[in-house]
């Protein structure tokens, strides 16, 4: 008998446009399909059945299945950025001028090399990579790792960025019921007919499910439905809209299809729906299982469902002499079907004892041959189909007979989709008449409340004849886990359960001979259900192969988990709205756009954008910070601190807490003063430090780091509304209310005095640590003497809308003063400089301010500040702490930061034994030397010692300790 | 092509007032109707809105703020409360047009059609915090003004013409 290829049929195709063709390209040939089509059933309407190869032996496949089940016509599709691989064929709607490609063969479809595994199966039984690649050990890192990740994975990555736009959304629904088939919108009127708002989610851009292929009068019955639900107030119907998982308190994720492989669309591709539901319906509906018999997969041995989908939708035939396969009644259906296309039904095997339902007689009326105990003993052909072997069921098999054929359709019963009433905790029970598993309605995935949060109804619940009046009756299936029952190891040998991932009955089985008695173990060993389909056909087959061979029954084998997504999601879709510049909020400050102007290099502190340094010319970034640092010293510079965190504290017990919250005395400090302080967290630690003002009599403003802003504030208001409630203190975070620019150095007065403001700002009004109020240049001020540099210097808070108005007219005024902007380095440095500690650099989290040597920023006095219990304990009282001081490097060489200093001696594990390490380090401008700060064990006592920092390159470089302060001892500089 | 779901404009003519205190009192003082738990009462120019159990928001015209600063300290002097003006901290948004709703769902957690008139909702859009509240033809959203230029771009993102939230 010639083949026949698959074709198109002269008629029929429910969902196909005969007159509308769109061309498309399959490796790199051109091809015609319609509109309607799916890529599956296009390529198979141009006559191409093989659409991929295997994972591990690159065996020819075609598509077994018609939906998200599908695990061989995986295609690679699109250009470029808008690349995808491991497309599903059987799910993606044709689109005109797509372009697609088959995967894992090399150099091509037909002629791939790979395919040599095939022949050296054998070899590659279950646990071949473990047992093989273990010796010798350093081999796995170095050779077989990097040569098997080579020839790994389905398809290729793509590497351009995607040009798609994708979104997200948030829905909210009393009930959501996923899936749209006859099932879920009869749920779903039900549960609007009681009020509330009713969501309907379909994956497919069809209403109906199986019912309009399965059942005479099936269209009409889903029409009639969905007529009724749109006159409904509160109903929301969403097609291609696939819901992913379900998780806790009935939050539903789903992702919706828009525009997807047709960017002229301008709209985003597909969105991703985070639904607060109710209560969830699951209306999932049942998969067709194949049937485990020899050479089962290939090319035109596909679900006996999906061959009639292929048929009734799109007028799509997989071949003119089909056999079918089945352990049930429902199969017959594609013969009827097959036989209504007027193609020839050759055989129905089915291997059951006896088939005497309605559907079998209405098969025998039509004068089809039902050969009954019977089963496939092998299928012949390699690239398609030529023949089935047949033989007895219960038996070994012994050929009895070979019938010629194009094509198999096979079923081996149904299983229900029970994803995600499982994602959340959902139970399942085992259904021996029926022989599936379906969600166990007495365990839930429960709410809050501890009642469910899911449904499981119609086929999803193992209701299989869901279809009410329009159902016939059927005959009861008979569990058929290989086929022939007896069939001996070369059969089982060729018997596939996963398809994409080619594992096979023997596989299963020699795992269990092994040692893996749970399935999930089988799972990993042999990698069953492990592929992009994540064993929608296979799972069953496979643990009930397990079952048999462990000799218990399937319940005692259970399934593996259930995990969303129930389909692969786009990384792009996940990230939705988040890429590009909407990645991530930068926050900016008021003169973030003047930084910008001007060329700074950025520095991102938290999320803001902090000038590093502003590089004139060809100047580099290092260049650029000495300049800045110079130009303060001896001039006036101006750094936008407004990243600097404001926070109010007010009340009457205002004094108290802040007493609480800073290891000095606040509450002693006068009106107009201000008072360098420091916070601890319970253990002690040291967490953040900043200059407090005193507002007025029961208003304190705290200045914090920039990064410890938001943190800092919500630590008061946890000590306020969680320990402290009945204290009468109120906190405001007005951070981003004030722009504040420091200006320093010795001009800083004359240029702000240039400016013409209400303010005394000489020495005697305002000295150093004190504040006033009033305006500056028309703009209203309050101006702290404050210094984190050493140099004459007033930071400057104004409104924010008028910060860069400020910023701009500080330029301008002090253009002959040579005034300079200086970012966050010129900062650091100067402040190591003069041996100011930085949060983040001389502490780690593990750093009390004791070890800083900062013992006079806490208070003797208080009977209690947040830390000081934990800063009494022994370890932290331990005179043998590492502590602050100055590191002069003796070569005049920058010691790297993070340097460990280390001791002569050698610890347990043959390490040196470390003394202290380098907490920052820098190349000082000023001094035109290096200058570092570093912990040391018993520091402040040696001084004048040297250490020695071995280096990576086993150079040692040596530091004297010495004091921290390296510049201006005296503080002379404070006052210009 | 189509329109977009909603016109996005900034709004910086608004004054705004951190109140902290009784709210009772910070009613009275700013001589309005308390909000509601969840509310924002407004008369005329001014709206007051309910930010937390012991929080107010003030919303007025910007030329208006420091003198309504100066009354309220004024009228709450010797309680336990706090005035902060904190106008300049903020970025506004107007979202108004048909749309306006999906534009809103698309980045915040909150069932934005189904928001009443006179709820002000503290919530979150995309990565930054946010208040909402329903306006004259769609919605007025606030955020911080550090992270406005965000709020602006993502806003206009989600408006973009045909991807309204209607099933297709």
């Amino acid at each position: 008998m010639t083949h026949v290829p698959p074709f198109r049929l002269p008629r029929g195709g429910r969902l196909i446009d005969r007159s509308d063709q769109l061309g498309f390209r399959f490796d790199g040939r051109h091809l015609r399909g319609l509109r309607g089509d799916t890529l599956a059933s296009a390529l198979l309407a141009n006559g191409q059945m093989m659409m991929g190869r295997s994972f591990k032996y690159h065996r020819p496949r075609g598509p077994v299945a018609s939906g998200a089940e599908e695990p061989n016509a995986l295609l690679g599709l699109g250009q470029g950025g808008r690349f995808e691989p491991n497309q599903r064929a059987t799910t993606t709607a044709l689109v005109p001028g797509m372009v697609t490609r088959s995967q894992n063969c090399w150099p091509s479809l037909d002629a791939d090399i790979g395919a040599v595994n095939d022949w050296l199966s054998p070899l590659l039984p279950a646990g071949f990579y473990y047992k093989t690649f273990i010796h010798p050990r350093p081999f796995w890192k170095h050779v077989f790792e990097p040569v098997i990740r080579r020839s790994a994975g389905l398809g290729k990555a793509p590497t351009d960025p995607d040009p798609d736009l994708y979104e997200q959304a948030y829905g909210f629904a009393d009930v959501v019921v996923v899936g749209g088939g006859i099932a879920g919108l009869q749920a779903a009127r039900d549960a609007a007919a009681g009020g509330g708002s009713v969501t309907v989610l379909e994956q497919s851009p069809h209403w109906g499910g199986r019912t309009p292929i399965d059942h005479a009068g099936g269209q009409d019955a889903i029409d009639a439905l969905l007529t009724d639900l749109r006159a409904m107030p509160g109903v929301t119907l969403r097609r291609n809209c696939m819901a992913t998982g379900l998780y806790d308190h009935g939050y539903l994720i789903a992702r919706e299809a828009l525009a997807d492989h047709d960017p002229n669309q301008g709209i985003p591709r597909q969105r991703l729906w985070r639904i607060r539901a109710g209560r969830v319906i699951t209306a999932t509906g049942a998969l067709e299982r194949p049937l485990s018999f020899a050479c089962n997969d290939v090319p035109g041995v596909m679900l006996a469902s999906a061959m009639r989908d292929f048929i009734d939708l799109h007028g799509v035939a997989p071949g003119q002499r089909i056999v079918v396969v089945t352990n049930n009644d429902d199969a017959y259906r594609t013969a009827l079907i097959a036989a209504d296309a007027g193609l020839d039904v050759a055989a129905i095997v089915d291997a059951r004892p006896q088939a005497t339902g309605d559907l079998p007689q209405a098969v025998r009326d039509r004068g089809i041959e039902v050969l009954t105990g019977s089963a496939i003993a092998k299928v012949k052909g390699r690239r398609h189909v030529e023949a089935v072997a047949i033989c007895d069921q219960d038996g070994e098999g012994k050929i009895t007979r070979t019938v010629e054929c194009d094509a198999v359709a096979m079923s081996g019963g149904w299983s229900p989709v029970v994803h995600l009433y499982s994602h959340c905790g959902g139970k399942l029970t085992w259904d021996d008449a029926q022989a599936l598993f379906r969600p166990d309605p007495d365990r839930p995935p429960l709410g809050a409340d501890g009642q469910g949060i899911a449904q499981a109804v119609g086929a999803a619940n193992g209701d299989l004849c869901c279809a009410g009046d329009l159902e016939r009756p059927e005959g009861a299936t008979m569990p058929v886990w290989v086929m022939p029952a007896r069939a001996p190891h070369k059969l089982r040998a060729k018997m596939w359960l996963d398809y994409q991932n080619d594992v096979k009955v023997t596989d299963v089985e020699l795992a269990a001979r092994e040692g893996y008695a749970s399935v999930e173990h089988t799972k990993r060993y042999t990698t069953l259900g492990m592929a992009t389909d994540q064993g929608k056909l296979s799972n069953i087959n496979g643990l009930a192969v397990l079952s048999g061979a462990l000799d218990q029954p399937i319940p005692a084998t259970g399934t593996t988990t259930f995990r969303p997504p129930y389909t692969p999601l786009t990384l792009a879709t996940i990230a939705a709205d988040a890429r590009g510049e909407a990645f991530q909020p930068l926050r900016k400050t008021p003169m973030h756009g003047w930084h910008e102007a001007k060329g700074a290099s950025w520095e991102p502190v938290g999320h803001w954008r902090r000038p590093y340094a502003y590089p004139q010319g060809a100047e580099d970034r290092e260049a650029a910070v000495a300049r800045e640092i110079l130009a303060v010293r001896k001039g006036v510079g101006t750094l936008d601190a407004s990243t600097l965190g404001k926070i109010v504290v007010k009340g009457p017990d205002a004094g108290r807490f802040m007493d609480m919250m800073y290891t000095n005395m606040m509450s002693t400090l006068k009106v107009g003063r201000c008072r360098y302080g420091l916070m601890c967290n319970e253990n002690g630690f040291l967490m953040d430090d900043g200059v407090v003002a005193r507002l007025s009599d029961d208003t304190w403003l705290c200045h914090t780091t920039t990064g410890g802003a938001d943190r800092i504030h919500a630590h008061m208001e946890d000590w306020l509304q969680c320990e402290w409630w009945d204290w009468k203190v109120f906190t405001a975070n007005l951070t981003e209310q004030y722009a504040q620019i420091a200006v320093a150095g010795p001009q800083a007065r004359t240029l702000l005095e240039r400016l013409n403001g209400s303010i005394d700002l000489s020495a005697d009004a305002l000295p150093f640590m004190a504040w006033a109020e009033g305006d500056l240049a028309g703009i209203p001020a309050r101006i702290f003497r404050i210094s984190f540099s050493g140099e004459l210097s007033f930071e400057i808070a104004v409104p924010a809308a008028r910060g860069l108005e400020l910023w701009e007219k500080l330029h301008d005024a002090g253009a002959d003063l040579g005034i300079t902007p200086y970012g966050t380095e010129a900062m650091h440095v100067m402040r190591a400089e003069k041996g100011f500690i930085m949060i983040g650099d001389e502490t780690d989290g593990t750093i009390i301010p004791q070890d800083l040597g900062l013992d006079w920023a806490i208070s003797k006095k208080k009977a209690d500040y947040i830390g000081k219990r934990a800063q009494r304990r022994l370890h932290m009282v331990d005179g043998t702490r590492w502590k602050l001081v100055g590191l002069q490097s003796l070569d005049g060489q920058v010691l790297p930061d993070g340097a460990y200093a280390a001791t002569d001696q050698v610890n347990a594990n043959g390490q040196r034994v470390t003394e202290g390490r380098v907490t920052s380090s820098y190349r000082s401008p000023t001094l035109d030397r290096p200058v570092a700060m570093g912990l040391v064990r018993h520091g402040p006592a040696r001084m004048g010692q040297v250490l020695e920092f071995p280096m990576p390159s086993g150079a040692v470089m040596k530091a004297r300790i010495v004091d921290p302060v390296f510049y201006d001892k005296e503080g002379s500089r404070l006052n210009g | 092509m189509a329109e977009h779901l909603a016109r996005i404009s900034p709004v910086t003519d608004l004054g705004m007032i951190a109140l902290r205190g009784d709210l009772a009192a910070i009613a009275d003082a700013a001589g309005m109707a308390a909000p509601d738990r969840t509310g924002i009462a407004t008369d005329g120019p001014r709206s007051l809105a309910w930010m937390s159990p012991d929080e107010a928001l003030l919303i007025l015209p910007a030329p208006q703020t420091p003198e309504a600063v100066e009354a309220l300290t004024l009228a709450l002097d010797g309680q336990h409360a706090l005035v902060a003006d904190v106008s300049d901290a903020r970025a506004v948004f107007d979202v108004i047009g048909p749309g306006a709703a999906d534009v809103i769902a698309k980045l915040a957690p909150v069932d934005a059609a189904a928001m009443p008139q006179g709820h002000l909702r503290r919530t979150r859009m995309a990565q930054v915090a946010t208040a909402i509240w329903r306006i004259e033809g769609g919605f007025r959203v606030i955020g911080f003004r550090s992270t406005g230029d965000y709020l602006g771009l993502i806003l206009r993102n989600a408006a973009i013409a045909g991807s309204g939230l209607a099933p297709r």
